[in-house]
């Protein structure tokens, strides 16, 4: 065994890995080692505790959470698919953010069993514990229904696969079994009953099949005044019992439920486009409840790296807003389109041109250098493949140039495009930010578009009332001539028309993505 | 360790934070979510204390729930972790 000083010393060490691997992540050359180092951290705080004075020794459950913990994680990293990937991520979010509300269960359970330990102080714990279980089941249950919108089985309206239906049903009676547990171990006193009324309402709400609906915002605004009324009690009670009564614990799973509740509603009306803000503010709630926690059980290591993670997503968060040009709350509480005048759909797509996959290539024969723009469109379609078979094929064949114009919030998550574009072989150095294609645009010949539609958008710099006005794009309008593929005319997520369609150097390519990228392969290799 | 100190640890930690992430590249920023989410299954720390507490240091249920808390947070390290890893292997330069 160690003692409390040298553990304390290998956390430093733990805490220095961790920022150390957060920037190796700046490059993708160091990227690799970045995370190896973040790893190794982790590896050594874990040790470090495992041989800590505050290590119990019964190793029972330790032994089984670590196997059973290990055996998940493992499992479902090595066998996602990697267009699965923003539903992973959402995931192991959620699972950060239950941890830490179990952690502070625990701590608050022992707390009134064993009164506090020497030195404790009494408000800091009781502060940090309302905080981490508010914050962290946020995170759990908004994770949860982040993930149930991406992979499709939450808030929509056709028939869902068996295995879908099969984890919407089991997540559910999960919630409710949890809030009966609670109302039954405390005999259904007013907490209690009230907890389990929350955590049903939960439930409940998992089976709605439309995202947005009268009074929504209101619940969110009830349930967030409600978590904080609630742990103000919370903490004025824990203050003056300072141990030896239950009802500060009824009050603690009364605000996880109440918190589950908020995080189902935060996130439920969020989708599509929005997602990307969504998936990296939940990354920064599960840092910051990850360091509420480690207010809880005095530990600087876990204050730290969640710290280091809030910090990262809020960025992220940041990030992905001025990519779209609104803010937070805008995309927390506004239902997006809804200032949209009627625009004649049929007048602006007068002019829409279709083409063929023949005569695509036989542009492309005569340009210099092509653009791909891909959108959420292509990681449907699974199309990253063939656009990487027709890049290299044009480079190959008539030494075209072929440059990867990647939208910020182009996908379900930040750097969705550039994953995929990976996994197809793509060197990152052809993935080239908004601003530089930008910048160069005036030397596209050709520009291909994939599964876009909001981010090319030039009404966002026209039309100072469209809802996505001032929302920097891919000026593919710009460019020598334009190629759109895409099934329909159907507008994107921001319920807009967009004229690019039927600009002059732009042609429609109605296809499905792969689909049209597999033709347009056999034609070049034709010609 | 009193609470002015773990406060400063917390600013500080955070302006750190702010300092390291602002230079990653929309290009890693998936690879960076998801190796930063592994990192926030620091938590695992204060589940392997409340999972290996022995009768004489807290309640059986606060030991249950430690167990809990153990199972998520080791998915969302070793899970987040090995995925990051996974995904950072693709990320190729030009041949």
């Amino acid at each position: 065994m160690l003692s409390q000083g040298i553990v304390n010393i290998v956390y430093v060490v733990a805490a220095v890995l961790f920022i150390f691997g957060l920037k190796g992540m700046a490059h993708p050359r160091t990227a690799v080692r970045g995370n190896l180092t973040g790893a190794t951290g982790m590896l050594l705080a874990v040790v470090a505790t495992l041989l800590s004075p505050q290590f119990g020794y019964s190793w029972t459950y330790v032994l089984i959470g670590l196997a059973i913990g290990a055996v998940i994680g493992a499992v479902l990293a090595i066998n996602i698919a990697m267009t699965a990937m923003p539903e992973l991520v959402a995931l192991f979010n959620g699972f950060g953010g239950a941890a830490s509300v179990v952690v502070a269960g625990a701590e608050l359970i022992k707390f009134f069993d064993m009164g506090a330990a020497e030195g404790t102080n009494i408000t800091q714990m009781s502060i940090a514990t309302v905080l981490a279980g508010l914050i962290g089941s946020v995170t759990f249950f908004g994770s949860y229904i982040a993930f149930g919108k991406l992979a499709e089985f939450l808030a929509v309206k056709w028939k869902l696969y068996w295995w879908q239906a099969l984890v919407k049903w089991f997540a559910a009676v999960v919630f409710a079994a949890l809030g009966v547990f609670i109302g039954y171990s405390y005999d259904f006193s007013l907490f209690g009953t009230l907890a389990l009324v929350f955590f049903v309402a939960t439930a409940l709400f998992t089976f709605s099949k439309k995202a947005v609906f009268p009074g929504i915002n209101a619940i969110k605004l009830i349930s967030a005044l409600a978590t904080v009324a609630v742990g103000v009690l919370l903490v004025l009670q824990v203050m003056e019992a300072a141990g030896f009564t239950d009802q500060p614990l009824e009050l603690f799973w009364l605000l996880v439920a109440i918190a589950a509740l908020l995080g189902v509603t935060l996130t439920f009306s969020i989708g599509g486009a929005d997602m990307p803000v969504v998936i990296a503010l939940l990354n920064s709630y599960s840092g910051i409840a990850a360091a509420m926690t480690g207010f809880v059980i005095n530990n600087t290591v876990l204050i730290i790296a969640g710290s280091l993670v809030g910090a990262s997503g809020i960025i992220l968060t940041n990030l992905m807003c001025i990519a779209m040009n609104r803010s937070l709350p805008n995309v927390l509480f506004g239902a997006m389109g809804s200032t949209q005048e009627d625009v004649d759909v049929d007048e602006v797509y007068k002019n829409v041109k279709s083409t063929s996959a023949d005569e695509i290539a036989m542009m492309l024969e005569t340009a210099q250098k092509v653009l791909i723009v891909p959108g959420y469109g292509m990681a449907v379609s699974q199309a990253q493949h063939s656009v990487r078979d027709l890049a290299n094929l044009l480079e190959e064949k008539w030494e075209i140039e072929v440059l990867f114009g990647v939208h910020p919030v182009a996908g379900r998550m930040p750097g969705h495009m550039n994953v995929l574009l990976a996994e197809a072989d793509v060197p990152y150095d052809k993935l080239l930010e908004m601003d530089t294609v930008n910048s160069m645009m005036d030397q596209i010949d050709l520009a291909i578009v994939i599964g876009a539609n909001d981010v090319i958008n030039p009404v966002a710099k026209t039309d100072p009332n469209s809802p996505i006005a001032g929302m920097p794009i891919i000026e593919v309008q710009r460019a020598g001539q334009v190629i759109i593929i895409k099934r329909s005319l159907s507008p994107g997520f921001a319920g807009i028309a967009n004229p690019q369609f039927a600009a002059d150097n732009t042609m429609m390519f109605f296809s499905d993505g792969k689909k049209a990228f597999v033709e347009m392969i056999e034609a070049v290799k034709e010609s | 360790m009193d609470l002015v100190m773990l406060l400063t640890v917390f600013v500080l930690a955070i302006f750190v934070g702010f300092e390291v992430i602002t230079k990653v590249p929309p290009t890693l920023h998936t690879p960076l979510m998801s190796g930063a989410n592994a990192i926030s299954g620091i938590t695992i720390i204060g589940a392997l204390i409340a999972a290996s507490a022995t009768a004489e240091m807290a309640p059986p249920l606060s030991n249950t729930f430690g167990l809990v808390a153990l199972i998520f947070a080791t998915i969302n390290v070793v899970g987040g972790f090995s995925v990051t890893h996974r995904m950072l292997k693709m990320f190729k330069k030009k041949r």
